[in-house]
């Protein structure tokens, strides 16, 4: 059996470098120092494998490519979606393949982060890396996610357990608050559990940046939080040596949306100026920061984008998968390494049911199953290398482990962008 | 039984997250995405059972869950994300792109009570 060191976990934004995964042949045999998740992801690596087909048929790999640049070369306004589930090789082969053909191209973080990409665009943020945080934050907010079910290593790893230089009794000097509308099981790991009321985030927020600037509060209660609570909140706040508030999508995907979200950052910069103060998303899949990277550093946007006038235009609600979808614009799609069909409204999902479709996974989806051409693939993280970025914006090398009798998702773009090339030449 | 108005909050679940591993039409992760946790005093007001079939009705769509009690606050329902999830999720994002996906309002009644 071999043992392979410091390898890489694509399945959440935590994205762990330090696991062991030891290999038997083409078979994953154990993994060490991964979450429940993380060990999941490696140790059933071969269940439910996609199959190459074409509307339902067995057809070889060389037929897909070629059907699938047929359906994007007949297109007059494709769309490409995912993306956070790959490396960033193949993400540059996207956005090169977009910019070929004049796609919109967009990322999972539309329906999970994008309000905070929003938000962070319209008020800036104020943030550090995961090491800053594990050396120096004596207090921890966690508002409206739930690592222990979602990012289970990030209190182990960064935020609540570890021994950090500035704070070396690790949990023992961290104050750690979770404010949610349930206690989830996140609610062990903290010392405080403040329930608020669902969509009232954004008063709480804003509630909290008064009492910061010494405004009097007129009211009981804030969002089913007695005012008391809150001013003792924002006490603890003011002072700790070094806070950071981590915000997960209880923000993004409720009433205000992009707008919790500036609550929250504004709130961050206003504690600058009494202590030092961070925030930071939990981001979901484990290269979801890579493709906005990656279309950032290409197209100056890092989701919606649409290249169909020769240059980038950026606009959220016009270019969002789900509103060109559920307004039936987009007249074909490509899904890279993500389960569109599954995770959409269903509105979006049936026109996505209703056009031509391709779905590049190493697994079977919900997508896969209704889509046009399925191109299976090489897992990126386990049979195919290459390059993420872990959720504080920080870039890891991403190992292959095991061999895939498939290629890469970089590979199959490339190759499609090739035919896709010598039919437009 | 009448329809009773709930919220609904969305979200991701240990178990989701490693059967999603087995396959999307895995035994495990359809139960999982299928099973909406509830109050007990919620449950006990509506006369539903640990494992009684319900019908969860949003402006957009319904589909047909298990419930099981949680130490979820009164009024609140959970269900990790999944294909029931999207199927009642409403497609307007406000023009931000992301649609309403927590704190939807929704319906529960008992299925083939009416």
């Amino acid at each position: 059996m071999e043992k392979i060191s410091d390898v890489t976990c694509l399945f959440c934004g935590v994205t762990c470098d330090d696991l062991e995964v030891f290999v038997e042949g083409d078979t994953i045999k154990e993994v060490k120092n991964a979450c429940i998740l993380g060990k999941a992801t490696f140790m059933n690596h071969k269940a439910d494998l996609a199959t190459p087909r074409i509307r339902g048929q067995a057809a070889s790999m060389e037929e897909c490519i070629e059907a699938a640049a047929e359906i994007l070369v007949r297109a007059n306004f494709p769309l490409i979606y995912g993306l956070a589930s790959t490396e960033c090789n193949a993400q540059r082969k996207a956005v090169e393949l977009a910019d070929f053909i004049g796609a919109s191209i967009d990322t999972t973080s539309s329906v999970c982060h994008s309000p905070s990409l929003q938000a962070i665009q319209a008020v800036g943020d104020s943030t550090c890396t995961l090491g800053e945080i594990k050396n120096r934050a004596d207090l921890l907010v966690f508002w409206g996610c739930n690592p222990a079910e979602a990012h289970p290593r990030h209190f182990t790893r960064y935020s609540v357990t570890p021994k950090g230089f500035f704070v070396p009794k690790g949990k023992k000097d961290r104050h750690v608050i979770l404010v949610d509308v349930r206690k989830t099981p996140s609610a062990k790991a903290a010392d405080e559990f403040i329930q608020i009321r669902p969509g009232s985030d954004y008063e709480v927020l804003t509630v909290l940046r008064a009492l910061l600037k010494g405004e009097e509060v007129e009211v009981e209660e804030v969002g089913g939080v007695p005012l008391p609570t809150l001013k003792a909140l924002i006490e603890k706040l003011k002072g700790c040596k070094f806070g950071s508030i981590h915000w997960g999508m209880g923000l993004t995907m409720s009433r205000g949306k992009h707008m919790n979200v500036m609550a929250l950052l504004l709130l961050a910069r206003d504690l600058n100026q009494f202590t030092k103060f961070v925030a930071s998303p939990m981001r979901g899949h484990g290269n979801v920061v890579g493709i906005a990277t990656v279309l950032t550093w290409q197209t100056g946007y890092p989701f919606a984008v649409n290249l169909s006038r020769g240059f980038p235009q950026y606009n959220p609600g016009e270019f969002s998968s789900v509103d060109l979808l559920a307004r039936r614009e987009a007249d074909a799609a490509l899904i890279v390494a993500a389960d569109a069909f599954a995770n959409f409204p269903k509105a979006a999902g049936e026109h996505l049911s209703r056009i031509p479709t391709i779905a590049i996974d190493s697994k079977e989806s919900l997508t896969t199953k209704m889509a046009t051409v399925v191109i299976p693939t090489a897992q990126a993280g386990v049979s195919a290398p290459g390059l993420a970025y872990r959720m504080d914006h920080i870039p890891i090398p991403v190992k292959k482990v095991v061999d895939s009798p498939y290629p890469s998702d970089r590979e199959v773009l490339e190759r499609i962008l090739e035919k896709v090339r010598s039919k437009l030449s | 039984m009448s329809r009773s108005k709930f919220i609904l909050i969305t979200g991701r679940t240990t178990r989701q997250g490693t059967t999603i591993h087995l396959g999307k039409e895995s035994e495990e992760f359809v139960e999982e995405t299928s099973t909406v946790e509830m109050n007990e005093e919620d449950m006990r007001r509506n006369n539903l059972q640990e494992g009684d079939q319900v019908i969860l009705r949003s402006a957009y769509g319904s589909t047909k869950v298990t419930c099981k009690r949680s130490d979820i606050p009164q009024g609140l329902v959970f269900l990790a994300y999944g294909l029931p999830v999207s199927s009642i999720m409403g497609a307007d994002t406000q023009s931000i792109g992301m649609p309403d996906s927590k704190g939807m309002e929704v319906e529960i009644e008992k299925y083939g009570e009416n």
